[in-house]
């Protein structure tokens, strides 16, 4: 699905990226803890969190993240916004609460990350 | 990459314990070394994980250090050597889940006590040091040649 259907299933207003709403998103994760997503995140993952400093668009740019969406109506900082236009990583912001952001999207479709506790 | 140049690069950064604001900046610019040279990318994910695990643990747990880059045409390697309060159990510390970040860090997205073990699960080899009121260095390398 696009990151563009992904806007329209959360009603999520963007933050910066316009331009990259066509790219195609295969799986996504939630959490609000950084190592959490280092640990279970992949490249290509369309991540939602709750935190919004810029460690969260810092997180995103290491494990090669494709998107991220801000739940419960947060934005990331000015350093976090920079970061993510210097890095092509689109940010939207939604008002739905994590669980229900996560459960719309997972209803139409997109599923969550393929676990597996060995990346090497 | 020539096999004769033993080092092909080799660079040093320096990170501020408690300076959230510039938290993750160090990592950020060793992976874009690694991409301009032209590593393999799962390798550079794996590198830039534990980079900046071990960048995020200076800067919640100690006053400062020094972040060696090295790398030659087989390997990659990170040195990370701190000033500050060292770790007192290193086996708890390595245990998945073991954290003693504030409330302040967890806020923060920290303190999930997964760093360590995800340093350790990235890197091909994985040395840690520590001395308690001194300080803490890890010692990580990877292979470039995926044989290895
Ligand atoms: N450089 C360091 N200096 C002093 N103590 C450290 C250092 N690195 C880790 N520790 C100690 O080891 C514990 C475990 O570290 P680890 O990185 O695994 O988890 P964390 O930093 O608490 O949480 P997370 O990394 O998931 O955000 C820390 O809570 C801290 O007590
Ligand atoms: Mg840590």
């Amino acid at each position: 699905m696009t990151l563009r259907e992904i806007k329209e299933i959360l009603k999520a207003e963007i933050i910066c990226g316009e331009e990259h709403l066509d790219i195609e998103i295969e799986f996504a994760g939630g959490s609000d803890l950084m190592s959490d997503v280092l640990a279970f995140g992949k490249p290509g993952l369309l991540l939602l969190t709750g935190l919004s400093n810029a460690q969260s668009v810092r997180t995103a740019n290491i494990i090669d993240a494709k998107a991220i969406i801000y739940v419960r109506a947060k934005k990331p900082d000015k350093m976090g916004i920079a970061l993510a236009k210097e890095k092509e990583i689109p940010l939207l912001s939604t008002h739905h609460m994590m669980y229900t952001a996560c459960a719309l999207l997972f209803n139409q479709g997109l599923p969550g990350v393929r676990s597996s506790s060995n990346q090497k | 990459m020539k096999k004769s140049d033993e080092h092909v690069l080799s660079q040093q950064f320096e990170i501020k314990g408690g300076d959230f604001s510039n938290a993750g900046k160090t990592s950020t610019s060793i992976k874009e070394i690694l991409q301009e040279i032209g590593i393999d990318t799962s390798i550079i994910i794996r590198a830039a994980i534990a980079a900046y695990e071990a960048e995020m643990n200076v800067v919640m747990y100690a006053q400062r250090a020094t972040f060696t880059l090295n790398i030659t045409p087989e390997k990659l390697c990170f040195k990370v050597e701190d000033e500050g309060q060292g770790i007192d159990n290193l086996d708890m510390a390595m245990q998945e889940g073991f954290s003693t970040a504030t409330d302040e860090m967890r806020e923060m997205g920290f303190g999930a006590g997964m760093g360590l073990p995800n340093i350790k699960r990235n890197a091909d080899r994985f040395k840690i040091f520590s001395t308690p009121g001194k300080g803490t260095s890890l010692d990580l390398t990877f292979f470039l040649n995926q044989d290895e």
